[in-house]
Parts: structure tokens; sequence; C-alpha cells
């Protein structure tokens, strides 16, 4: 009879003590029935670097139209095709100045490349407003390699 | 000798965790907290939280946005208020909204909340919300936390009962709190019981989310209160409380508290279904608005429509029933099994739990005490399970965990019970601070709750935070429920009056967020598709600009030609494509608000200059280093002047001719 009442008295102690010495924050996020980090992966970021580029000649002319159609929607109000300034640089002799991987990872995946590459850093401090994500697909950043090309004279 | 060792042993370790527990025991009645509450609150900085939590603002007609646990606030969706800070019910695209058969309202009294739900589970599509002053129902679609669609409630005068919803989002139902004439409406106000009558709407819900009336059921004249749909083994069946069968119509405290027992009606849908398709419905002349929000074109449109369908009970047998339910009952909250329906007498001293199983028999067996109106009344014995005796004073609400427990806030007594559905035993009780209203479990309205927390949305503040005048905060508390006892978490502040709430799973909501509008599918009639579509049209005194924002500067940047006696429409869109990157737009002596432009979208804010002289522009959300140079001029001539319409930013814009000339 004591002992049960004993073994009663020290489960009865375990019991207090498990529920009030539980670490509340970390058992959440264990239990959190999903990735959180996940959230932050958007589709309209195409963020995956690209590490190859093939130039081809002649200059692909479906390619230079759909690249003149962006410049004009989402790139032109910053970038003149001139080698003048504007919100960010002129686009004369851009083809000439970097090499294609860098002019596509800069459209595409512009938040990699102000982290991790001086060049790009340089510009920022020139310019002192972030290149934006103007939610570029790798094959529309490409026509707009064509164009750059296009515009630098290239046949 | 066993024994003692045994004995000592547990005298040692009683003695040390006792001493280690000092901190879990309450303090005080103020504090009532115990010592791991703020590691069970706590999100790290960058880490989110499990629910988003929903909460409608009462009077302030709005919805925000909370997480749990932590009862951080970061959104407000405007509903049914005008919103000057991001300028809804301001933009000319979002004025729509807000027009109602009485025109263009600016505001109203949004009390519920109700998740678009599939299978009886929150699915995460929309979250919906009811206007209780000029009747109407709205639609936020939770991809992007915005109004999208607003139904305007005839023969309805004030639309409390609402946005109940059933288990696969059918219907969601609208009931009035306020019974009026319908038809001849000049009729003096003390012929309540012979012209008055409580219309109830199904507002039925498509695929895409699109509402629209599909009948209305023509009630005797009493208040509705709440409602909530069956689910599982009842649904196709709805339940509405009501006060006032007394029919008073003057100093209802008094006068419609004067029976032992009102009634909860309760509703076979699927059969007022059958009476529709055979034709049992009367179309009836009215007026009301439909408002729908485009996505594409970025501008909402309001529709006035004309006729709805009536089903008359007296014309559609078997249709609906009254179940005698003590003391102006004010919650009616069914079961997650969908077998329980609690009623929760605003005045009663017992919770009556009716079941559905009994209803069903006694509807067969016709088990009738009498009629109320031609409407048979259930015997309350027949299709009672039982009542809570003593749970407290001034039952309101009752939500529920999913493991057989109801959790019901009390007014009066400033608490909240949990109790055992099938016993109908009291298991806990625990203050809030002070007088809560409606309570919310994540998932507790639907068929599979989340339990984990019960959230009480507090009427009474008072002392519980620093004091800002006569006017206080309001306010909301966080308990956890997944331990046997109740216990207080976190008091958090809200914005408006925290009326009703629901909360869901982030995993439900967050994967789904839109972080722009894709420029290229932008219709807005006036969108300038990158800057060379920048351009100035006018018709007449009608002047359009097609403006462009992006990082950093309005494209055109100078206008001149405006001339006094013009209407400027400035139709900005934002060209950028990044999430979190909007552009805001506002310019002196504007007599509305400013707009806010989201990445891809186009909206309008209308001017009217007062003035000859050079008016200042400028973007007012922060959007780059080099913000504070997002800044244009508008120049304004006088009535019949002869300067030219002329627009531009940098070596584009207008040239002083004077200056070209040396």
């Amino acid at each position: 009879m004591k002992k049960t009442s004993l073994i009663i008295t020290l489960f009865g102690a375990m019991l207090i003590w498990i529920s009030c010495g539980n670490n509340g924050a970390k058992e959440r996020e264990k239990e959190a029935p999903f990735e959180l980090a996940k959230v932050d992966q958007q589709p309209e970021v195409h963020g995956t670097e690209i590490k190859e580029v093939k130039l081809t000649n002649p200059l692909d002319q479906a390619m230079i139209t759909v690249g003149k159609g962006i410049y004009d929607m989402k790139c032109g109000a910053c970038h003149k095709l001139t080698g003048d300034k504007l919100v960010g640089p002129g686009w004369k002799d851009v083809t000439k100045r970097r090499q294609p991987v860098w002019i596509m990872n800069m459209i595409t995946n512009v938040d990699m490349m102000l982290e991790k590459d001086p060049e790009a850093q340089k510009m920022l401090e020139q310019c002192l407003v972030r290149m934006p994500n103007q939610n570029l697909t790798e094959k529309e950043a490409r026509s707009l390699v064509e164009f750059m090309r296009k515009n630098d004279g290239e046949k | 000798m066993k024994n003692q060792i045994l004995k000592f042993l547990a005298v040692c370790i009683t003695l040390s965790i006792g001493i280690s527990t000092q901190s879990c025991k309450p303090k005080d009645a103020g504090s009532a907290i115990t010592g791991d509450a703020a590691s069970k609150v706590y999100v790290a900085p960058g880490k989110k939280d499990e629910f988003y939590n929903i909460v409608s603002g009462g009077f302030n007609g709005q919805m925000s946005v909370y997480g749990l646990p932590s009862g951080r606030c970061f959104r407000i969706i405007p509903v049914f208020s005008v919103f000057p800070e991001n300028g809804y019910g301001y933009s000319e695209e979002t004025k729509p909204m807000l027009n109602t058969s009485h025109g263009f309202v600016p505001w109203d009294d949004l009390h519920h909340i109700s998740l678009s739900q599939t299978n009886g589970e929150h699915d995460g599509r929309w979250a919906f919300g009811n206007a209780n002053n000029t009747p109407r129902i709205a639609r936020i679609d939770m991809k992007n936390f915005r109004t999208t669609e607003i139904i305007e409630l005839p023969n309805s005068g004030g639309n409390h009962s609402s946005p109940f919803i059933t288990e696969n989002t059918e219907y969601v139902v609208a009931s009035t709190r306020f019974s009026v004439p319908v038809g001849e409406t000049d009729v003096p106000i003390s012929s309540f019981k012979k012209n008055f009558k409580g219309y109830i709407s199904f507002v039925s819900v498509g695929k895409e989310g699109q509402m629209d009336i599909a009948f209305q059921l023509k009630m005797p004249g009493v208040s509705f209160d709440l409602a909530r749909a069956g689910k599982g083994k009842s649904h196709g069946w709805f339940f509405f409380s009501c006060y006032n069968t007394e029919q008073a119509n003057t100093l209802l405290e008094v006068n419609a508290s004067q029976k032992d027992k009102d009634f909860i009606l309760a509703v076979n849908w699927k059969k007022a279904e059958e009476y529709l398709k055979q034709g049992k419905g009367k179309k009836m002349k009215t007026r009301y608005a439909h408002n729908l929000y485009d996505e594409k074109t970025h501008t909402a449109t309001s529709t006035i429509r004309e006729e709805v369908t009536v089903l008359d009970p007296k014309d559609c047998p078997d249709m609906v029933y009254f179940m005698p339910c003590p003391k102006s009952p004010h919650g009616c909250d069914t079961d997650p099994t969908g077998e329980f329906i609690v009623g929760s007498g605003k005045l009663a001293a017992v919770i009556p739990v009716f079941s559905f199983t009994k209803i069903q028999k006694a509807i067969a067996d016709k088990v009738f005490d009498g009629d109320f109106d031609g409407i048979p009344i259930l015997k309350y014995d027949a299709v009672l399970h039982g009542e809570v005796q003593k749970p407290g004073l001034g039952p309101l609400h009752t939500e529920f965990d999913g493991k057989g427990n109801a959790y019901t806030s009390f007014f009066v007594s400033s608490e909240i019970v949990k109790w055992d559905i099938a016993t109908l035993k009291v298991l806990d009780r625990v203050p809030t601070y002070y007088s809560v209203g409606h309570l919310s479990i994540p998932g507790g309205p639907t068929a599979k709750p989340h339990g984990k927390y019960v959230v009480a949305y507090n009427k009474i503040t008072k002392d519980r935070y620093l004091p800002t005048g006569p006017e206080l905060t309001q306010s909301a508390q966080l308990y956890d429920i997944s331990g046997d006892k109740m216990k207080l978490l976190l008091d958090f502040p809200t914005i408006g009056e925290p009326h009703y709430a629901e909360s869901i799973p982030a995993s439900l909501i967050a994967p789904n967020s839109v972080k722009i509008y894709k420029i290229e599918e932008n219709q807005h009639p006036y969108v300038a598709k990158g800057e060379g579509q920048a351009k100035i049209e006018r018709k007449g005194n009608q002047v359009h600009v097609s403006m462009t924002a992006i990082r950093s500067h309005f494209t055109p940047d100078n206008i001149e030609g405006i001339k006094l006696g013009d209407e400027v429409y400035f139709h900005i869109t934002n060209l950028e494509q990044d999430w979190d990157v909007p552009h805001g737009f506002a310019i002196r002596g504007a007599a509305n608000a400013e707009i806010l432009i989201m990445p891809g979208e186009t909206q309008t804010l209308k001017w009217i200059p007062d003035a000859v002289g050079v008016v200042p522009m400028y973007c007012t959300d922060f959007c780059s280093a080099l913000h504070q140079e997002m800044q244009g001029y508008v120049r304004v001539s006088p009535a019949g002047s002869n300067v030219a319409l002329k627009w531009g930013t940098g070596d584009k814009a207008p040239k002083d001719p004077a200056l070209s000339v040396k």
C-alpha cells in the first residue's frame, strides 16, 4: 500500500517536472508541419547560377525581336542603348566589356551577383540602386544578350 | 528496509523537483503565467509563426493578420472601410468595391471571419467577412490578402449572423439581426409583428469564389444572431440562433428578454435546394450591388442586381424547424463530428447541447411543441443531448479541440470553461482579462481542429497595458490547451475590435502567397508596359497620365499643360518585377489619399488641381537609396491658357522655349 503511494508520488513529481521543464520554442520548431525556409523560395526568382552561355553567329533574329520587347518593357527605364548612364550603365559595348555569362547572371540571379561578384559590387557602389530582379527566365535573358550584341554592331 | 530507502529517495527527488519547479506556480491572479510561457510564444527574429490568425477588426471594418503563437500583427486587410494607407477605396480601381444600393459607403462593422473549407477542413483559399451595418459579405483572396469581391444583401437590416460556411464552401450564409418590413416598407414601427420579416440569405460560392445569392428564406420577424453549418452527418443542415422571439421593437434589453426560451432554427438546406429546383422559389424585385475586382485589369467593377429568389416556409414543408433554447441564445456551434449543436443562452445558467440524431428522430416522429408562425417547434427534451450545469455566467461562444472537449467563453464571469462534450462535465476554467467575447481555436469550427491554442478576444482591456487616455487598445489572450489544464501564455494588443477570428496553419497559405503581378499580363486600360508607353491623353477636361514607376523615378516626372478645371488621372504602372518593391504616389493638395502600387500593377489617383502653380508629387514608399529623389512636378496653368501639353523625364522633360532661343 505504502509502496504504491510512494510510486504515485514519484510519478506525479516526474510529470510536473516534465511539464514544466520542456522547451516550448524548440518543440514547436520540431513540430512545425512544413519547412519554413520553403516560403522564401520564390518561383519568380530564377536564382540558379548560369555557368555557360554559347553564342552563335549570325545573330538569331527571333531572339533579337524578343529581346527588344523585353528591353522596352523592363529595362529601358534604367538603361540607355548608348554609353550614357541613366539609373544603371548604358548598354553600348556591354557585350565587349562583360562575358555573356556575367550579363545573364546579373539579369536572372542578381542577389547572388551582388553578394559574390566584385565587378557587380563595384557597379552598385557607382549606381547606388540595386539592379532589380525583373523576373526574366534564362531564355529571356539569353534573348536580351542577343539584342545587346546587335546593339554593339555584331552581325 | 527497502521501503525506507525508497521513502528517502522519494523525499529527496520530490524536494529537488519542488525547488526546480517553483517558477511554474502562478504568482497571483494578475500574472497567472507559468515559467515557460515566454519560450512557448517566442518566435526568434527571422523565424515565422506556425499559424496565421485572421482577426476581424469589428468597428474598423477591416481584417488584421497576426502570427500565432507570437501574437505579432503583420498585415491589415481593408475590407469594408477605406484605407488611405494604401489607397483602398480612394484609387479609381478600388472605389467600386465599396459601392452599394445606397451609393459609395466608406465604412462598415466587420464581425465574423469564415475561412473556406473542403471536406470540412480549412483549404486556405479565401476568407469571408460580414458587414453588419449595410449588409454585405466580402471575400478575401488568401493568395494576395486582398478583398476581391463584395456582395450586398437585400431584405436585410443588420447582417450579424454571417458569413458562416458549409463544409465544402457551397454556401456562406447571411441572416439579419434586424427584421425589417419588406415590400410595403413605409409602415409604423409598432406594426413589427405584422409587417417585419427576418430574411436569411444563402450565398453560393463558385469554383473561382464568385458569390451569388442562390436563395433567401422568408422567416418570421425575429433577430437572428449567429449560425453554424452542420458537418459530417449533419452536412446539409444549418443552425441559426435567434433572440427577440417576443418580437419587440423597443427597449429590447428588457422586452426581448421576457421568454424563458428563444430558438435555434434548424434549416435543411438540401431540402431548400430541392424546392428551388421544383420552382417553389418566388422571384422578387429588389436592388443590391455586386462588386468584383479583376486581377488582370487591376480594376473593380460594381453591378447593381435587381432580383432575388425567395423561398417561403409556408410553401415548403419540412424545410425549417425551431428548437427551444434557453434565454436569448447567442453562439450556436456544431462540434467537429456534426452530432452536437451547442447553444449559448446569454442569460442562461446552463449550456444546452442538442443532438443531431435526436433532432432527426424528433422530426420523423413529429415530436412537436406547437409552432411559431406556422413553423414547427421541436420538443426541447426530445432533441436535447444534455445540459452543462452551472458552467459560468453569460455563455457566448464555443469552439472545439477535436479531442472531445468544448471551450466556451463567458462574458459576465470573464473566463473560458473547458468541458467534456460526452459527459457534459466541466473540466477546467481560466480567467480572461477581461470579458471575453468570441474565442478561437486553430481549425476550431472545422471537422479537424488543430487544438494546441485557444485565443480569447476580449471586450475590455482596462489596466492590462500602459494607459493611452480614455480610449485604450483592444486585446487578445493566448492560452495553451495542449495539456489537461489551460495555461495563459500571452496578451497581445489588436487593431480595432477583435470580434472573431479563425486560425489556419501557415503551410496552407504561405507557399501560395503572390509575390508580384506579371507586367506582361497587366490589362489595365491605361497601363504603360515600359517607359516607351508612358503618355498623356487629354479627353476634354479629363487628362489621363499613363505614368511608370521604377527605382527611382517616374516617367513622366515633369508635366506641363494642365489647366484649372481639369481632372487629372494619374495611372501609375509599377515596372518592378521583384518581391517587396512597391512604389507609392502622392501629389500636393490631393483631396483623397496616396496610392501604393505593387510590382506589375497599375493604380489610379484622381486629382483636381485647385490653383495655378507648379505642384510637387513624389513616391511615398521608401524604395531605394535614391527614394528621396523619386519626385517630380506638374505645372498648372489658368483655364484657357495656351501652355501646350508636354511631358517627359530627363532629357525628354519639357524645355523652356525662352532658353532654347538663346
